[in-house]
């Protein structure tokens, strides 16, 4: 559904000399400096997945996003999408896409929101009855039946957000674009658009892709992570695998009903590399690498010589995991 | 597609509505400047009856008319572009399946019919009853007063077009679009009729495009010149409206390539 090859994006940016001497000699001459903001970024979605984009600030996210959406002209590589090259066929191309920018909003601020989606219908040419249906039932699930008819100007962020969701996808579009959709929102709202987003890619196949910041956004919603960092994709994988590869492993707590010590654990487990963590006379920990592989060989091994009264399974966060990437350098990351 | 732009239009129109101070200080603002323009004139001819080819009665209805006109044809839409450029909200338009431009002109029109019906229609009508005023006799004039009315409107925001997609390459203008909103005043004829330049301006000017904009329209309402000459006048701005088109295709043809969304 999407194919994007090498694709790359630079910005001349104005150097701006400094003190009155240099902004007057700016008058005559500038400098430039080219910046790479996305640079060989290669990738491909089938209908109907949904995924996440993320990296720093500035690591080219949202300069991605728009290249996606037909907004910017890339400097190089190529998109498809849907069988349409964004820039080329501009017009008929942005039909089949919803796109909800968090940071902007598409409604008409001194209009009630069902005033826009009134006038994004016929933009999109959406059909009388059918659309009507569908956008009865988005007002349901998103529940902004009881403040789509105030003034936006008079909304709350969270109530604006949802009717934002709603006027992108009026048109039932195949692809939804999410840029930092859940920015500044409170759980309950975050939660019921998560909700929403999930049932729409179960009950419609539609395809979804977010960028974000918020680590529980790609927990609740996403299976693939893409990662990128200055201007690079350094991961695209499932989110288990971004957890094994970043993540700091496994840790599983037993609680022994008698007296173990860590050697004859580590007998039991054999030579299953793994550290295990002494906490008192009842209490071991071991640690994995990873988990997929040697968590149920784990568990069952010691769960059958031992009688154990507790575990505790305690994985890495993704939160700690997006940390992890963001605070490693890049050069060491994309070797590691 | 006409659809949409019925919409664009009640839009602009209901947007315009939720501001309705503004609606009444530019009724007051309008009125001032014809009462001004008036007695101004009205010292200017003192006793003669004819300057410039104008009788006293034909220049007040030229000041009025040109107020009125200006009412529809003059729109902010170049610095709504800017703005839009300024605040990078210019990438919401461009994940609409539609043309920017062509959608900017008919939020332009809804403008301009906006206060055509709520404010030079009653403006007149109430002007009329203080100044001596005449409308135009015969239902043609009307029609050449109106299309002629069209094209002006046209012919403004073609080049209100131009100022606003030279943001697209300067990201700010604010400037040039003051200069052009000076220069259309002064050169289409609503401060002074052209027929009131010295020879040569009024030579220079027939090779610009800015006396489409109100002189043609003032001067057909008046009926201070016969019928030939105003459909020689309609010509000429059917003329500059295809003239105009074709720098736009250039400049939005290029800003779509160069196009940098500003603010994240």
């Amino acid at each position: 559904m999407i194919q994007v090859n090498h694709l790359q994006k630079e910005f001349r940016i104005h150097q701006a000399r400094a003190g009155l001497g240099g902004a007057f000699r700016d008058l005559f001459s500038r400098e430039y400096k080219t910046v790479k903001a996305v640079d060989d970024l290669s990738f491909s979605v089938e209908e109907g997945e949904m995924f996440a984009l993320i990296g720093e600030n500035g690591a080219g996210k949202s300069t991605t996003i728009k290249m996606l959406t037909g907004i910017l002209n890339p400097s190089g590589g190529e998109i498809v999408i849907n069988g349409f090259v964004p820039q080329k066929q501009r017009e008929d191309y942005v039909r089949s896409i919803g796109v909800v920018f968090g940071q902007r909003s598409q409604l008409w601020w001194d209009l009630s929101p069902l005033e826009s989606f009134r006038l994004l219908k016929s933009v999109y040419k959406v059909e009388e009855h059918e659309g009507q249906r569908w956008l009865d039932r988005l007002i349901e699930e998103l529940d902004i039946g009881s403040f789509v008819s105030q003034p936006v100007r008079k909304l709350s962020l969270g109530q604006r957000m949802r009717c934002e969701v709603a006027a992108a996808l009026i048109h039932k579009p195949r692809l939804l674009f999410l840029d930092e959709p859940t920015v500044g929102l409170d759980v309950l709202v975050k939660q019921k658009i998560r909700e929403f987003l999930r049932n729409l890619n179960d009950t419609e196949h539609m395809t979804i892709l977010l960028t974000t910041h918020d680590v529980t956004d790609i927990e609740a919603l996403c299976k693939r992570v893409l990662v990128m960092d200055k201007g690079k994709l350094i991961f695209d994988g499932l989110l288990e695998n971004l957890k094994e590869k970043w993540g700091n492993g496994t840790e599983v707590a037993f609680q022994f009903k008698k007296r173990t010590s860590a050697e004859e654990l580590r007998t039991v487990l054999g030579e299953l590399p793994c550290e295990i963590i002494r906490e008192n006379d009842f209490a071991l920990r071991v640690k994995v690498s990873r988990s997929q592989e040697m968590l149920p060989f784990v568990l069952s091994t010691v769960m059958a010589s031992f009688d154990i009264s507790d575990v505790k399974i305690m994985e890495a966060s993704t939160e700690d995991i997006v940390r992890n990437i963001y605070s490693t350098d890049s050069e060491v990351v994309s070797h590691g | 597609m006409g659809k949409l732009y019925l919409e664009l239009i009640r839009i602009r129109f209901l947007t315009l509505l939720a501001y309705r101070v503004n609606y009444y200080s530019g009724i007051i603002i309008y009125a001032i400047n014809i009462g001004a323009y008036y007695f101004l004139w009205g010292a200017i001819y003192g006793g003669q009856q004819q300057l410039g080819g104008l009788s006293v009665e034909q220049m007040t209805a030229y000041v009025a008319i040109a107020w009125m006109s200006r009412a529809f044809y003059f729109n902010n839409i170049d610095m709504e572009m800017a703005q839009e450029v300024r605040e990078g909200k210019v990438a919401i338009e461009m994940i609409r399946p539609y043309n920017y431009l062509s959608v900017k002109t008919a939020q332009a029109f809804g403008e301009g019919i906006f206060r055509m019906l709520f404010f030079a229609a009653p403006g007149i009508f109430l002007i009329s009853l203080f100044i001596p005023f005449q409308f135009p006799s015969t239902p043609e004039a009307w029609g050449m007063y109106l299309l002629s009315l069209m094209f002006a409107f046209v012919i403004n925001t073609q080049l209100n077009l131009l100022t606003g997609l030279v943001t697209f390459f300067l990201f700010r203008n604010d400037g040039m679009m003051r200069a052009k909103r000076v220069v259309v005043d002064l050169l289409s004829g609503l401060v002074l009729p052209i027929s009131f330049f010295p020879g040569w301006a009024q030579t220079l000017m027939g090779y610009l495009p800015f006396q489409a904009i109100n002189y043609y329209p003032s001067v057909i309402f008046t009926g201070a010149i016969p019928a030939s000459r105003a459909w020689q006048m309609i010509g000429f701005q059917a003329i500059w409206v295809a003239v105009i088109l074709i720098p736009i295709f250039v400049l939005w043809r290029r800003a779509q390539t160069k196009l940098v969304v500003q603010g994240g």
